[in-house]
């Protein structure tokens, strides 16, 4: 498909414009589950980002091969492939991390961004422009994911950047006693994600 | 009513016009006027609202009476950081409203008899800015939100900080606590907390002490018989119906007699004693009757009423906290724009026009 958009803008349209979290709306399990600290998020965002890019390349690489009638499936065996990879090098290489999001690095096989992508954009694509697309919308998806984990960590847990060396507490011990506790529960997920969605919305239609 | 007043709280069932979509559809064209004697209410939003504000006057003064100085404090506090916060919304959103309508009054006071009396002073600015920023202005201002601001503030608060909010003042506490008082000997479980713990054989609190209000309890909570002389006044001025409260109250009733019948009383509280302990009242006839979340209709608010009994009771019986009035209230707040869509009344008229043709 020859499509006139510029490299550079199918790169970008994934921070804000088709920011695939507050404007696709895409990925929202993973994104309300993982974004309790901004360490978790960044982890979640890099650990998608990565599978977004290469599954992105290899569905590119093959849309000649994959037979239409089998090729959810078919993305789905890419998918999980490079899902299997981070899963085995998080646990290997930052295992805290592995063990705080549980669950759901496994889970990312069933990310609607990564098979969304794969579906509508890298199997009608080239190779450069998917991974272009996947890059972009990988980063914005952690873009995402850093904003709502550090909210929803300075107010619902007291600190920032815990689970790394460099953690503190930006509003005092006073405040990290007893903090929004609701901010790091599922409620607070809700909150965060629905009013950063309203505001990225507010922004939209000024611009 | 008429359409220049979209700030107002209540839905104006009575004049509304036909949607488009039904007058689009017949192929003559229609005129949207109704005919000319309109029906023209006295009822304005700051009039309303300061008859809802004057009928809680009673529990409050309860609950002053009982707590003396920290219940000043805490209504107090409550009402005026909610109208310092709702003047800055209105200064910086420009969203509907004016501090004028005593909107915000009535949420600050509503707030403060949801807290309980030993509440510290940034819990209470925390759920003002919950009520009036969150709550009220994000989803539009006055008459646009979906969920009860005072309730929501009060459940935000309460998942928060679960034990600032459940700190419970023995009555006859009047003295002034100063911050950081240690509150151990002046505090006391509520009929619902020992249920909920399984220390119902300490209960010594008794039917007449939960309508007068000498027992532990949010502000405005304590006294049943203060709240339902407010309820009275606004059923008389016709400012709220009888139909969620009296659903609301009974299924509670209903569900909490037939668990009390079947497990017993070693185990179970007393369906009177049910009715009359916890948020029940001031829920029942002061929040869930609020004119912006709850359905239009006769037959929505019945199962609005019934909705939150039975979330009531099943949270008390069964739930993880003491308490779900608030939380029964907030989930039918949710449901309320479903109720009103499936039970839509029929234009008159319009009967066989629509048989068939469901969009």
């Amino acid at each position: 498909m020859a499509s006139g958009v510029s490299l550079d803008r199918e790169f970008t349209k994934g921070f804000v414009r088709e920011n695939p979290l507050f404007i696709l709306v895409l990925g929202t399990c993973p994104s309300l589950a993982t974004s309790t600290t901004l360490f978790n998020g960044f982890g979640m965002g890099i650990a998608a980002t990565f599978v977004l890019v290469c599954s992105n390349i290899v569905i590119s690489l093959l849309r000649k091969f994959i037979p239409d009638g089998v090729r959810i499936p078919a993305f789905i065996v890419v998918i999980a492939s490079f899902v299997t990879m981070v899963d085995l090098l998080m646990e290997g290489f930052v295992f805290s991390l592995h063990q705080s999001l549980g669950v759901f690095i496994p889970l990312i096989v069933v990310n609607c961004i990564i098979l969304g992508r794969a579906e509508a954009f890298a199997s009608k694509n080239g190779v450069l422009r998917s991974a272009l697309d996947g890059l972009g919308m990988g980063l914005g998806f952690m873009a995402a994911l850093v904003v709502m984990g550090t909210i929803r960590e300075i107010l619902g847990n007291g600190t920032l950047m815990a689970g790394t060396p460099y953690e503190f507490a930006p509003f005092g011990e006073g405040f990290k006693a007893s903090p929004v506790l609701v901010m790091t529960l599922p409620p607070g997920a809700f909150l965060t994600l629905g009013l950063l969605m309203a505001g990225v919305k507010r922004l939209g239609e000024r611009s | 009513m008429t359409a220049s007043s979209n700030a107002a709280p209540e839905g104006a069932p009575v004049s509304a016009p036909p949607p488009a979509d039904k007058v689009g559809a017949s192929a003559r064209p229609t005129l949207r006027v109704g005919p000319s004697p309109h029906l023209h209410g006295p009822e304005t939003v700051p009039r309303i609202m300061r008859w809802v504000f004057l009928a809680l006057l009673p529990a409050a003064l309860v609950s002053v009476w009982f707590f003396g100085a920290s219940a000043v404090k805490v209504l107090t506090l409550s009402t005026l950081f909610c109208l310092g916060v709702e003047w800055l919304c209105l200064r910086l959103m420009r969203t509907p409203g004016a501090l004028s309508d005593w909107s915000a009054a009535v949420t600050g006071l509503l707030l403060g008899m949801n807290l309980p009396p030993t509440a510290p002073w940034w819990l209470i600015l925390a759920g003002a800015i919950v009520a009036i920023v969150v709550a009220k202005h994000l989803f539009g201002g006055l008459g646009g939100n979906i969920f009860n601001p005072a309730l929501t503030a009060r459940v935000f608060l309460l998942v928060s900080w679960p034990t600032y909010m459940t700190t419970w003042l023995k009555p006859g506490q009047r003295q002034w606590l100063a911050p950081g008082t240690d509150l151990a000997g002046i505090t006391e479980a509520t009929p619902l907390g020992l249920l909920k713990e399984g220390r119902l054989s300490e209960l010594s609190a008794g039917a007449s002490d939960l309508l007068l209000g000498n027992l532990g309890g949010s502000v405005g909570e304590i006294s049943a018989l203060a709240l339902l002389i407010g309820a009275a006044a606004l059923l008389w001025k016709r400012i709220i119906t009888w139909e969620i409260p009296a659903a609301f109250i009974g299924t509670v009733a209903a569900v909490t007699g037939l668990a009390y019948a079947i497990g017993g009383p070693e185990r179970y509280l007393a369906p009177h004693l049910h009715v009359l302990a916890g948020g029940l009242f001031l829920g029942a006839f002061f929040m869930a009757t609020d004119m912006v979340t709850c359905p239009i209709t006769y037959r929505g608010r019945l199962i609005f009423g019934a909705g939150c009994g039975l979330l009531t009771a099943v949270i008390r019986l069964w739930g993880g906290y003491p308490e779900g009035v608030s939380f029964a209230i907030l989930l039918m707040n949710a449901g309320t724009p479903m109720i009103d869509h499936y039970l839509r009344p029929r234009t008159f008229g319009t009967a066989t026009a629509r048989q068939g043709a469901t969009s």
